[in-house]
């Protein structure tokens, strides 16, 4: 049986020219770009273009791009190195509810050490108002976090409009750009932040980097000690293997982002279409605006967890919120904090589509979760 | 496709992996699912319960080699609610429970057999040392005894309704545990030589009374420890920690040895006697289960077991009213205990059963 992977906003697979343009570095001498030697040369020039690569993504200047072990290390460093470097100014942090656990359980890490954290709670589309975040800014706030795109909804979070309103008044403004990036055309400028995560393996890139983007000036302390690599930035021989990976990656992005995102949006469509044909009461938490790869679906009456086995014995992948907390068994805080009642949250199951996802897995993906869905339900009904 | 599909009970020991690896070899469709029934909290060194973090891991990483697919389920809510409450509650009432069975009826064969149901799976195996099969002459679900007698787990099985023993298989009840370790190398199961699990996972220290004093959060009330003729001899430490037929820790010096035979919640008072006293003939016993037999309509002669570690020993069982049963033993049985079970064997086969409520 064929299995169809609908869970790319878990983790992508990797692209067959990213793999190639890896494989060099997984050779017997990759090098280390600190070396003078031919072989750190050949390493050295292999982990600039992939800095360019990734610069170029974003609408950055290269030496604006650190390399970290994947968006969890970057989101921790952005508001942990921006908030040492502020805290003589003020001490007070806001961010969203509906954060990622690597921008959440670093704030509440921050407040342990003594700064205050404002959550700001999304609309019921999940959607943050960039009103209710200005509302919330005081004084000594110094730093703004705000995610671009939801890894559970796929809602588009209104970054622009919000880093505006923050930067004008002299807060430094990062985005977790994880999600955003693999779809949405992402410049720094134009968007506007000072501080900017993004993740290898969301993008058809390798698992255990990432990079973080520092606008040049920003207050930001670097979290690793130790050498001078990235500009003493962040210590620590380079994953090269895996940022010459990303760079692939990147510049594939750059190249078919806008024509993947179209092609997602018919995927939604048909999807959306099948499964309400098979399943009518099947509620889409995501919002009209939202990353169309990104579908989030409660399905009242039955239980995400049975739904997910079920899927995966039918050799559907899908998920329950995020990974990262699929294992812990909480129920979605973003969907919690949309207020979406509990049992519709405990039945609500996010898919994830890629650029190469087919029309043909997400009409068969459709069916058998409708089928799966009305089998659960009824038995439900019936006790 | 599979001759059938089967969901196994995974606890990440040795015997219900040999149980998925039995199944899988006799040509079933296995999915493995371990319930987490407690919270993430650190192992104590040592002591060994199921179910825990680490043993969620050690089940996936078997099904994983096996090659079939591996779920966790949580129960967490619910086993604190029907399983450690339950504990917690009859040991307040001066009972003293048996939280495996509790887990077996309300854990395993009502949520995880309703969850395989809901995978479409056809039954719930687990690795008990127990065997199982549909009886023509009788018509009826039958349960036996392990062909290994110092493993044999039917006491904790006895709650079986007949709708359950027909979805449920137990693979290792023709094979005695040396026999599954031996199974287990061969297998190349990476848990072959775990230690064996304790009987209370939730107190995997065994620390009982100090899991019930944290519970509780506060001291249960003190109260008069009294002899049989009604004289007050001391005071006891609050009645969930005292069980019948208890010696030790009594902190009274009669000059003769004693042993507690009554807990009497009603007054908060627990009665000290002698060890001739201990021992009683007869009980009453309730939430009568039926498994070889479809109703007791008149005296029964069976061999009775009235704990998990007590040897079975020729009794009469007598019909009281739906549910109720009076059991009269030929010789008299020492420390038998509210709370625990009473099981009924006639030789392998498992009668029925039921919990004692009083001894007479």
């Amino acid at each position: 049986m064929d299995a169809i992977y609908l869970d790319h906003a878990a983790t992508t697979f990797v692209l067959p020219e990213v793999r190639a343009a890896m494989e060099p570095f997984l050779g017997e001498v990759p090098g280390n770009p600190s070396s003078m030697h031919r072989f750190g040369r050949r390493a050295k020039a292999a982990l600039e273009d992939a800095r360019e690569a990734v610069a170029s993504l974003i609408g950055a200047s290269p030496p604006e791009v650190v390399f970290t072990s994947g968006g969890t290390e970057a989101n921790n460093a952005a508001l942990v190195g921006a908030a040492l470097a502020l805290r003589d100014r003020g001490r007070h942090v806001v961010t969203s509810a509906v954060e990622h656990h690597a921008v959440l359980h670093t704030c509440e890490w921050l407040e342990e050490w003594g700064f205050e954290v404002t959550y700001v709670p999304p609309g019921r589309d999940g959607v943050t108002d960039p009103e209710a975040v200005v509302e919330a800014l005081r004084p000594d706030t110094v730093l703004v976090s705000l995610m671009w795109v939801n890894n559970e909804t796929g809602a588009v979070q209104p970054v622009r409009e919000t880093a505006a309103r923050v930067r004008e008044r002299g807060i430094v403004f990062h985005t977790d750009a994880v999600q955003a990036v693999p779809w949405l055309e992402t410049d720094v400028d134009e968007v506007g932040c000072d501080l900017l995560t993004l993740s290898g393996h969301k993008l058809h890139g390798p698992q255990g980097v990432g990079a973080l983007y520092v606008r040049r000036g920003t207050p930001w302390l670097p979290l690793l000690r130790g050498g001078g690599q990235e500009r003493g930035r962040r210590a620590g021989t380079e994953n090269l293997p895996g940022i010459v990976g990303l760079g692939a990656a990147a510049a594939w992005a750059k190249a078919n982002r806008s024509a993947a995102r179209e092609r997602a949006r018919r995927l939604k469509e048909r999807f959306l279409a099948v499964l309400r044909e098979g399943f009518p009461d099947a509620v889409v938490h995501s919002p009209a605006h939202a990353v169309p790869a990104i579908v989030n679906v409660g399905f009242p009456g039955a239980s995400a967890e049975t739904l997910l086995m079920n899927l995966d014995l039918a050799g559907i992948a899908a998920s329950s919120g995020s990974a990262c907390t699929s294992g812990s068994l909480q129920p979605s805080h973003v969907l919690s904090a949309m207020g979406v009642p509990e049992d519709l949250v405990r039945s609500s199951v996010r898919f994830s589509f890629s650029s190469h996802t087919t029309m043909e897995e997400v009409e068969t993906a459709g069916r058998k979760t409708a089928e799966i869905a009305r089998r659960l339900c009824r038995r439900e009904r019936h006790g | 496709m599979g001759k059938a599909t089967v969901v196994v009970a995974m606890s990440g020991g040795v015997d219900s992996s040999v149980a998925a690896a039995l199944l899988k070899e006799q040509g079933y469709d296995v999915i493995g699912i371990t319930m987490r029934l407690r919270g993430e909290e650190e192992p104590s060194p040592g002591a060994r319960g199921c179910c825990s973090v680490d043993d969620v891991s050690d089940a996936r990483r078997v099904c994983e080699s096996l090659g079939i697919p591996f779920y966790a389920v949580n129960y967490r809510e619910a086993f604190e609610q029907r399983v450690i409450r339950y504990f917690e509650e009859e040991y307040r009432r001066g009972r003293t429970p048996n939280p495996c069975i509790a887990c077996n009826i309300y854990m395993k064969y009502d949520l995880l057999l309703q969850q395989a149901m809901d995978l479409g799976a056809d039954y719930l195996a687990t690795g008990h040392y127990v065997r199982s099969g549909y009886d023509e002459r009788r018509g009826r679900h039958l349960l036996r005894k392990s062909v290994d007698r110092r493993k044999d787990q039917s006491y904790v099985l006895y709650h079986l309704t007949q709708d359950q023993l027909a979805r449920t298989l137990f693979p290792l009840g023709e094979f005695t545990k040396v026999q599954v370790r031996e199974m287990a190398a061969r297998f190349g199961l990476r848990v072959a030589n775990k230690p064996e699990s304790q009987d209370i996972c939730f107190i995997p220290d065994g620390d009982y009374a100090g899991f019930l004093r944290r519970r509780m959060g506060e001291d249960p009330p003190e109260g008069e420890l009294v002899d049989t003729a009604g004289n007050v001899v001391g005071t006891h430490r609050g009645i969930p920690f005292y069980t019948i037929g208890q010696r030790k820790g009594l902190g009274v010096a009669l000059g003769r040895p004693v042993y507690v035979v009554d807990i009497q919640p009603e007054t908060n008072r627990v009665v000290l006697g002698s060890g001739e006293e201990v021992f009683s003939r007869e009980l009453l016993a309730s939430g009568v289960n039926l498994i070889a037999v479809p109703e007791l309509d008149r005296p029964l002669r069976v061999a009775a077991k009235i704990r998990y570690t007590a040897p079975e020993v020729p009794a009469t069982v007598y019909p009281v009213t739906e549910g109720k049963v009076h059991v009269v033993f030929d010789e008299p049985q020492r420390a038998i205990t509210p709370g625990q079970a009473v099981v009924f064997y006639d030789g392998d086969l498992v009668v029925g059963g039921a919990v004692i409520d009083k001894r007479l």
